[in-house]
């Protein structure tokens, strides 16, 4: 498995570390209760199929990526920084 | 019928015609009193012990592929109780009791071979934590012993005890510990479930789960909808789409855990034996071949297959540990897809959804849990009460943050087990 970083280009897998569901970046407000807060650290859809997840780029330029990639193919569609989609 | 040695005398002096198929083939009827989804170890072994404990024959297990083809026979075979935490370690000694009876109680050979397991240690602190592992072993029952170095040399002389980065300062042997044919453990319980009554339905996918006010009424299928009035979802690493079928969002990611095997050669490892400095551990099978296996790989993935890197870390620690196998070829290396929880812990418990039940979140685990895990989950959906060693296995344990067993002592956390 490769992946595209956008600013350091093809790199192997083993330069990141995997995070896990980019649905990290929903962060919920403190206030937004126990069954908020459950769902977001817990629960997972899972899918099997296309999927969107954090990666860091540890041994690269060190920055986190959102990564478009298929959990049934290991096809990596796309990487974007996550920066960019966390406005 | 029973199979005994004299049948399998007579069955080699004519020609081994007169064996018949174990279970049946049947078409799926309009309403059962249970279903169980999944027909791997844990579903087949639920189905066992709903007929055989609690009388409910009148029962379908439905399996979307074969039986035995799912991560029933995609693991390392491994039998052991070295749990640590209250919670896990009585369950996994209760599995461990009933592995030790299994064969009587299906009349079924499933090679299980008490070989003893024995976690090597390399440095102080991890033989500190492994006397500490081992008394609450013992403390549960179960059978610990603390080897020194000259302890591991006497059972394993062919590792490398001078590593320069990873001496092995001794190892934590456990007699009970060993391994057992994984196919023969599907077969068994298939056949012993098939025995009272259960209509085992290969090729037969679940597509949809009906619930109505709250209750569930049945399932849909790929060969028609089924009626029944309690439901199990017990389907490993897939349990995040089939409790999709019924509104829920389970605390599941899946991740692919990798395994491999050798060419079959001469008897040289006795023993399961696992390295403690790198994800390696190993046995070897009665055909000869050394099984061995790692760790996930640490994404998300229901491919079945794994990646490269920890492939080589396997090799890396292989090697390490034992160089004498270098030259043994690896004839296959494969996936199983797990279902990995925050805390490394499995789950048996009630649904939301009255009627429905949920065995699942075995992580890499779950081939030693299989009669347990089938008895409490059948306990439950039989009587509605928790089997009292099963007890902490709840599903709500991540929102209330109270019976979290984190067995690795790494936080309650996805992406860290």
């Amino acid at each position: 498995m490769r992946i595209t970083c956008p600013n350091c280009g093809e790199r192997d897998r083993r330069e990141f570390y995997y995070q896990g569901d980019a649905l990290a970046l929903d962060r919920p407000s403190q206030d937004a209760g126990l069954s908020v807060w459950d769902d977001y650290l817990h629960n997972r859809g899972n899918p099997a199929g296309d999927t969107k997840d954090l990666w860091f780029h540890e041994a690269g330029c060190g920055a986190w990526l959102v990564v478009d990639r298929n959990t049934v193919t290991h096809a990596v569609h796309k990487a974007v920084l996550a920066e960019k989609v966390k406005r | 019928m029973g199979y005994s040695g004299f049948q399998v005398i007579k069955e080699g002096l004519f020609g081994q015609k007169g064996w018949k198929p174990v279970w049946r083939d049947p078409e799926p009827k309009a309403e059962y009193d249970a279903i169980i989804i999944g027909g791997g170890g844990h579903g087949l072994s639920t189905a066992f012990y709903l007929a055989k404990e609690h009388g409910m024959t009148n029962i379908a297990v439905l399996e979307k592929g074969y039986i035995g083809g799912g991560n029933i026979g995609r693991n390392t075979t491994i039998v052991r109780a070295n749990y640590f935490l209250p919670g896990n370690s009585e369950f996994y000694s209760h599995s461990l009791k009933m592995w030790e009876g299994m064969e009587q109680d299906l009349n079924y050979n499933v090679m299980h071979s008490q070989r003893g397991l024995i976690n090597l240690f390399h440095s102080d602190g991890q033989r500190d934590a492994f006397a500490r592992r081992g008394n609450a072993m013992i403390n549960q029952g179960d059978d610990a012993i603390l080897l020194d170095r000259e302890g591991v040399r006497e059972y394993l002389p062919y590792l490398d005890f001078d590593n320069v980065r990873f001496p092995i300062y001794g190892g934590l042997y456990h007699p009970r510990g060993g391994s057992a044919r994984h196919d023969a453990v599907a077969w068994g319980y298939a056949r012993g479930a098939d025995q009272r009554g259960v209509d085992i339905i290969q090729n037969c996918e679940v597509t949809g789960i009906d619930i109505e006010g709250g209750v569930v009424k049945g399932v849909q299928t790929t060969r028609g909808a089924i009626k029944a009035k309690k439901v199990g979802i017990v389907v490993a690493g897939r349990s995040g789409q089939v409790a999709a079928m019924a509104g829920m969002r389970l605390p599941i990611e899946s991740h692919v855990l990798q395994a491999f095997v050798t060419e079959g050669l001469k008897p040289i490892i006795d023993h399961v034996v696992s390295f403690g400095m790198g994800h390696f551990y190993i046995s070897q099978s009665d055909k000869g071949g050394l099984v061995f296996g790692g760790d996930i790989d640490f994404y998300t993935s229901y491919a079945a297959r794994g990646n490269l890197p920890m492939k080589e870390h396997v090799m890396d620690a292989a090697m390490t540990l034992m160089p004498m196998i270098g030259k043994a070829k690896v004839l296959r290396s494969w996936g199983g897809i797990m279902d990995m929880t925050p805390d490394g812990s499995p789950i048996i418990d009630k649904t939301p959804t009255e009627g429905l039940f949920i065995d699942c979140g075995w992580c890499y685990g779950g081939f030693k849990a299989v009669p347990a895990s089938g008895f409490s989950f059948a306990h439950l959906m039989a009587t509605g009460n928790h089997f009292e060693a099963a007890a902490q296995f709840r599903l709500d344990r991540f929102r209330s943050g109270v019976g979290l067993m984190d067995e690795e002592g790494t936080g309650s956390q996805h992406n860290l087990h």
